[in-house]
């Protein structure tokens, strides 16, 4: 029991540190030995080969988002002929206009509720979680970690009748609720937090204690503010998961009204326009969906360079 | 609570000690009540639904009314006999569903790891400009909504569509992917001469296993089956290249410097320093690869509905649709729990196959000499 606990310790440990290593290594923070003392002896035809991989790869990577945006200004007599091609011609922007027409807009607003909702709850949620696993001391702590830690072990897509069976036996199937408070928690980001939380040294908490703050003010104006990198990165998890999410919202809800962007994209490309393929429709759709999760990538991605280098001058 | 106790210094040490006492109590109704909210959600959203879903596995609930109601019965195990024992349409799809799945793990779970890792070595090269560039380039895919990503492959993979136009360029003649039931295992029989895919050796086709002949089982994953994977692939390895990439930037130099000293060449290295090395991060990928390609569902929800021909139903996708379009929760409830057990068992094999061989040989020399000693002892 007690060596099986351990082992998915350990793994939960390599994956919260794998969810910080991706952060930094996007970031391209501080690391030991970028451009370390080896002596670099890679010869030109090395860096051919390397660069030739690089080519094809990257080709591979970008083409496809390269498609997806110029088919959506497309005809879709023209995407249909020349999918390969890149400038639109004639270029237009009916998929566009076609979407608005649907209930494309209303799928985004619940989109946008939903994530914010689950991401805000999360991030608090969790850390609060966290904390008091990491740092205060109570009987059956222990007991409670490795619960939270056999629930990691679930697999998601298993739950997805035994959640319906909850919601609708709470009756609250087809409600914002539904669609919300289960995804709230997530027993991923509360051991990323607890992690993170027992890196800091207990010495400032101690100073607060006797001055005679609250526990919730010691963590909510202390301890949380200096977990900013932790924070930042349980927020791109959660909005990501949030925003992505798909079997959820199809065993929460059957009500149109409800639908977030996944559940009405999927079903608006799979016969929602009638018949024929509308490629440049599907391609638009797909793309507008991707647009914040651009923006959150790329705007979250400078921000933690910048605080994971604060914190190294400071250090 | 020892600079509590310091700082009150030693002649007012009652007070200090009812401080603490008060302290203590504080931090254990805090600490619950931190936790509180966390144990509520994950109770009643999986702790719960799990029971509810192990009863109804045992029922014949059609998904109308309460399932504790007493017009639901209790029919034992007849869902899982259903799937497991009982020839019939419900063991069929089953059956179909676990082979589908079994070929695309193992398809995807090598390509998925192997691409990673090159990827990672790649970006990881010190000489190399614009690291960061094509990191980000290769990762993106795994932060982009699988709908999103369906949706362009279902366009990039039509049959006129942009592939099989890059396809035309080097004179082939590119299948209709996503409507193509055709085996991969089939169609390289019958390539290689092996077989001919019209007509399929009788002693495949009449020999049945758990009602699918050996025909059927032996069939590889479907050209259907086969663009999802790419298309998986293609996606998850960019997730896995930043955990290889955190492995690599771990390595201490020393050790290849000591490496290259010893006159060890590039390939050398790799397999002697960097690999084993990079082990727990493999076996991480591997592991994690597993769990996530067993539960394969949205692809299929998204692009082919299990189709065609039931080449790409999976065991997820399947206990979705026997639940929620046919009403047989029972049946589609007991497939989860099998999918569950299934996925368990895998890695629990798989973790004992790949553990750290040195740790255990170590263990294992440790207990002997122990042993020994404890006989040397005797004697």
């Amino acid at each position: 029991m007690s060596d099986r606990t351990s082992t998915r310790v350990e793994e939960a440990k390599v994956q919260t540190a794998a969810a910080t290593a991706e952060v930094t290594a996007l970031g391209g923070g501080p690391r030991a030995n970028d451009g370390g003392s080896v002596v670099d002896r890679s010869g030109p035809g090395k860096r051919l080969v390397v660069y030739a991989a690089l080519l094809v790869f990257a080709l591979v990577y970008i083409y496809p988002f390269v498609v997806q945006v110029s088919t959506a200004f497309k005809t879709n007599a023209d995407a249909v002929a020349n999918p390969l091609r890149i400038v639109p011609d004639p270029i237009t922007t009916a998929a566009f206009a076609r979407i608005a027409e649907t209930d494309f807009p209303l799928w985004f607003m619940n989109s946008v509720i939903v994530t914010l909702c689950v991401t805000l709850g999360r991030v608090f949620l969790d850390s609060l979680a966290g904390y008091s696993l990491a740092r205060l001391k109570y009987r059956g702590r222990d007991a409670l970690f490795t619960a939270i830690l056999a629930v990691m072990a679930v697999p998601g897509v298993v739950l997805l009748i035994p959640k319906f069976l909850v919601l609708n036996y709470l009756g609250i199937y087809n409600t914002y609720p539904a669609l919300i408070v289960p995804l709230l928690v997530d027993a991923a980001g509360v051991f990323i937090m607890k992690q993170f939380f027992e890196s800091i040294p207990p010495s400032v908490e101690e100073a607060a204690r006797i001055d005679g703050a609250g526990t919730f003010r010691i963590f909510w104006s202390i301890v949380l503010p200096m977990a900013k990198p932790a924070v930042i990165t349980l927020t791109i998890l959660a909005f990501q998961g949030s925003w992505n999410e798909l079997p959820h919202f199809i065993i929460a809800t059957d009500d149109p009204k409800l639908f977030t962007l996944t559940r009405g994209v999927a079903q608006l490309t799979s016969g929602g326009l009638g018949s024929g393929n509308q490629f440049p429709i599907s391609m638009a759709a797909a793309l507008l969906m991707t647009i914040p999760t651009a923006l959150v990538f790329i705007i979250f991605q400078r921000y933690f360079t910048q605080g994971a280098n604060a914190g190294a001058e400071k250090g | 609570m020892s600079t509590i106790q310091a700082a009150a210094g030693p002649g007012t040490s009652r007070a200090p000690r009812r401080g603490r006492r008060g302290e203590g109590q504080r931090q254990s109704v805090a600490g619950w009540l931190f936790v509180t909210p966390t144990l509520v959600v994950l109770g009643l959203f999986l702790a719960i639904p799990i029971a509810m879903a192990l009863w109804v596995s045992f029922s014949d609930w059609n998904g109308r009314g309460n399932p504790f109601s007493s017009r639901v019965n209790l029919v034992g195990a007849q869902n899982y006999a259903a799937l497991l024992t009982e020839p019939g349409l419900s063991r069929q799809d089953f059956m179909i569903s676990l082979r589908n799945t079994f070929y695309y793990v193992i398809g995807v779970v090598p390509l998925q790891t192997v691409l990673a890792l090159s990827l990672a070595v790649i970006v990881n090269q010190r000489f190399l400009k614009g690291r960061s560039f094509f990191r980000t380039a290769f990762y993106f895919p795994s932060v982009v909504s699988s709908v999103a990503i369906s949706l362009i492959f279902l366009f990039l993979f039509t049959g006129t569509g942009a592939i099989n136009q890059f396809l035309s360029v080097f004179g082939i003649d590119g299948p209709t992917w996503f409507s193509d039931p055709r085996g991969l295992i089939h169609l390289v029989g019958d390539w290689i001469g092996l077989w001919n895919g019209n007509r399929p050796p009788a002693a495949l086709e009449n020999t049945q296993v758990l009602s699918l002949s050996l025909w059927e089982w032996l069939s590889g994953p479907s050209v259907a089956m086969s663009a999802i994977m790419l298309q998986v692939i293609w996606t998850t390895a960019g997730t896995f290249m930043l955990m290889f990439i955190a492995g690599l930037q771990d390595l201490p130099t020393e050790v290849e410097e000591a490496a290259m000293v010893d006159g060890a060449n590039r390939w050398q290295r790799f397999r002697a320093v960097t690999l084993p090395h990079l082990r727990p991060t493999i076996l991480l990928v591997v592991t994690l690869g597993m769990i996530g390609t067993w539960q394969v569902f949205d692809q299929m929800y998204v692009m082919t509905q299990g189709g065609p021909a039931k080449t790409t139903l999976t065991p997820a996708y399947l206990s979705y649709t026997v639940a929620f379009n046919q009403n047989q929760w029972g049946e589609g409830a007991a497939m989860a729990f099998l999918l569950f057990m299934l996925i368990f068992v895998l890695t629990s094999v798989q973790r004992f196959w790949l553990r750290d061989k040195d740790v255990a040989r170590e263990r294992k020399a440790e207990r002997a000499q122990r042993r020994a000693a404890k006989k040397a002892v005797k004697a």
